[in-house]
């Protein structure tokens, strides 16, 4: 089994977001890059299926600055054989970062591309559904549940108030959601051996993107809190204001 | 020109509550653009008579294509649904409900149509007669307006922030003919648990608890403390529903569906209790779009009440039931 895991680095979920002086990004000052978390379980399920199965490629790409190695190395270490980073200089929107995977995946052999549902930076939810379309693929976004028999999959899918059933044949596209498996720590064996791994960085051209951010801002602060009182005295006055604004 | 397309989506020959919400954001985006609504939908044989409906919201003319495979989610057949009315048309923008089916589908057509796609819109405007919309980034820790440098703009609209609206437009029926092969993909079966509960994310009222119903002195393995949100949410009516923190789905007390947060969904109901929660900053990104917000946490430090509308400080076994019992007797008309 060949699996190809698509990984993001992103600012940790507890950074603080401060909007740089464009007015269209974010200030990377300060800010702790990880790799997005979702990633991290896609990239577990990669493993294990190497692992159940006692033989098995898995290699890691991702998009991103230089720095990205990084979390590259992270993958390496958790268990990925070998990375590559695809670096441009041009800004992307979900559907060019899609095109740019998409092509340097149609160029190798792969039985399954795993994604995280989601990057928490900027919550697209769309770049592993592209990449399966752009490359002709069946797919399963938001998977919490993964059996592979043979060549044939059966997906549990996240959807409202339950799970949806899909089932594809290999090579398919799977977005990984929380609930699919807990992701391992790099062990210390884990982290030398990466050190021998390739990691390869090819530069490329990116189409142009077709969503711009034209302003980035701050949320309206909620206005600020009214303690309506303590304890169970306070009840009557909290329901006759929900009452007030038609609330309940 | 300046049409826009709205998916509206069914499960089981039903449209969905999103696909009104989805029209509702069409229209405000065609009122704008001094167009109208198409709408597009896919359902079982008969789905046709349930359809006009939406004309209700805005839709001028809805296609539908009927077939026993799309009683279930047929994604296929949607995205070549999708790019034949697109083929036939020069829409300004196309609009999916970003619900689980929407943004599964969103992103395959936009690839298809080889055009940008936004998701999880909380607005839309047109600029220089072109179409805008904002969304969330970051979980929530700031907004962005984007543009579209090519159109149709193909626009994914979060749950439960588009109202829907009443502006009665045509409404006018087309069956077409879509065929529900090829398909890569076949959904099998559904699973809803032991009972179909409202899901989080669509409810109009959310109820979440957090680690204080399980540790607030009442010991951690008495599975009765819940019963006092459940309690609440029936209070409270069909449209509410109970929600969860992160600390105790990972405890095992609720299911990962009900976790409202950063690795859980994303609510914006009209009214959202937090209960015995403390409002780290992951939560507050699932939650923070709620119109109004109402704390009970024994903590006056507790972060969520500088989020909060309204707040108690105290003892949530105190609060919640006298709370349940009041709107019980404000509801029987008093
Ligand atoms: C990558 C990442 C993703 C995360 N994603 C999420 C997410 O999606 N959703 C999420 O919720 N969290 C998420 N978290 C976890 C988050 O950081 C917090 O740990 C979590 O939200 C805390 O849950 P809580 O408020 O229920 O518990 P606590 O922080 O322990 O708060 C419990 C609160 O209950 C109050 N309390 C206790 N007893 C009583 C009582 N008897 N009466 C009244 N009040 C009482 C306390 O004063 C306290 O404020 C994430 C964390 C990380 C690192
Ligand atoms: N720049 C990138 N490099 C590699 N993978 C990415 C990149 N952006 C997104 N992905 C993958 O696509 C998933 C969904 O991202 P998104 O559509 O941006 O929310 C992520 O969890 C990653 O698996």
């Amino acid at each position: 089994m060949k699996s190809i895991v698509c990984i993001k680095r992103v600012p940790d979920s507890e950074a603080r977001i401060r909007i740089a002086g464009d007015g269209a990004g974010i200030d990377p000052a300060g800010v702790k890059y990880v790799m997005n978390p979702y990633d991290e379980i896609a990239l577990e399920r990669a493993i294990r299926l190497k692992e159940e199965a006692g033989d098995g490629l898995v290699t890691v790409l991702s998009v991103g600055p230089e720095e990205s190695k990084e979390i590259l190395r992270t993958a390496l270490a958790m268990g990925a054989d070998e990375a590559v980073l695809l670096t441009s200089p041009e800004s992307a929107d979900g559907l060019v970062i899609a095109r740019a995977l998409a092509e340097e995946i149609a160029g190798r052999e792969y039985d399954l591309i795993l994604f995280g549902k989601q990057a928490i930076d900027d919550d697209n939810m769309q770049v592993p559904a592209m990449v399966a379309e752009l490359l002709g693929l069946p797919c399963a976004s938001v998977v919490v549940e993964l059996q592979i028999e043979g060549r044939h999959v059966v997906a549990h899918r996240e959807i409202e108030g339950g799970h949806e059933i899909v089932e594809f044949d290999l090579p398919a596209v799977v977005g990984a959601q929380k609930g699919l498996n807990e992701p391992r720590y790099p062990s210390l064996k884990g982290i030398m051996a990466a050190k021998k791994k390739p990691l390869e960085v090819k530069d490329i051209g990116f189409a142009e993107a077709k969503v711009r951010i034209v302003s980035l801002q701050e949320p309206p602060p909620r206005a600020g809190g009214e303690i309506v009182g303590e304890g169970q005295e306070a009840v009557p006055e909290l329901v006759r204001r929900l009452r007030d604004r038609a609330l309940i | 020109m300046a049409r826009v397309l709205v998916y509206a989506e069914t499960r089981d020959g039903e449209l969905r509550p999103v696909a009104s919400e989805a029209v509702t954001a069409g229209a405000d985006l065609a009122e704008q653009l001094g167009g109208s609504v198409d709408v597009f939908l896919l359902g079982p044989p008969g789905m046709a008579q349930r359809a006009p409906d939406l004309g209700r919201y805005g839709a001028d003319r809805i296609f539908v294509a009927e077939d026993p495979a799309f009683s279930s989610y047929a994604a296929d057949a949607a995205v070549r649904f999708c790019e034949d009315l697109v083929g036939r048309d020069a829409y300004a923008a196309v609009v999916f409900p970003a619900s689980a089916q929407g943004k599964d589908l969103a992103p395959r057509a936009a690839a298809r149509l080889d055009r940008g796609l936004a998701t999880e819109v909380v607005s839309v405007g047109v600029d220089d007669g072109r179409p805008v919309a904002t969304r969330p980034m970051f979980a929530g820790k700031a907004i962005a307006t984007v543009a579209f440098s090519e159109l149709p703009a193909l626009i994914s609209v979060r749950p439960n922030v588009f109202r829907p609206r009443e502006r009665p437009a045509g409404g006018s029926i087309e069956v077409v003919e879509i065929a529900s092969e090829p398909a890569a993909q076949r959904v099998t079966g559904i699973e809803t648990g032991d009972r179909e509960a409202l899901d989080v994310s669509e409810a109009n009222i959310v109820v979440s608890g957090g680690r204080g119903m399980v540790s607030g002195g009442r010991g951690m393995k008495d599975p009765e403390n819940w019963s006092v949100l459940e309690d609440l949410v029936e209070a409270l009516g069909d449209d509410a529903t109970l929600g969860a923190s992160r600390a105790v789905v990972d405890a095992g007390w609720r299911p990962h569906s009900e976790q409202v947060g950063q690795t859980g969904k994303v609510v914006s109901p009209s009214l959202y209790f937090a209960v015995g929660i403390s409002g780290a900053i992951q939560h507050l990104a699932g939650m923070r779009t709620a119109k109004t917000i109402v704390a009970i946490n024994r903590d006056a430090e507790a972060p969520i009440f500088s989020v909060a509308d309204y707040g108690i400080v105290g003892d949530l076994f105190e609060v919640v039931p006298a709370l349940a019992a009041e709107i019980r007797r404000v509801r029987a008309g008093g």
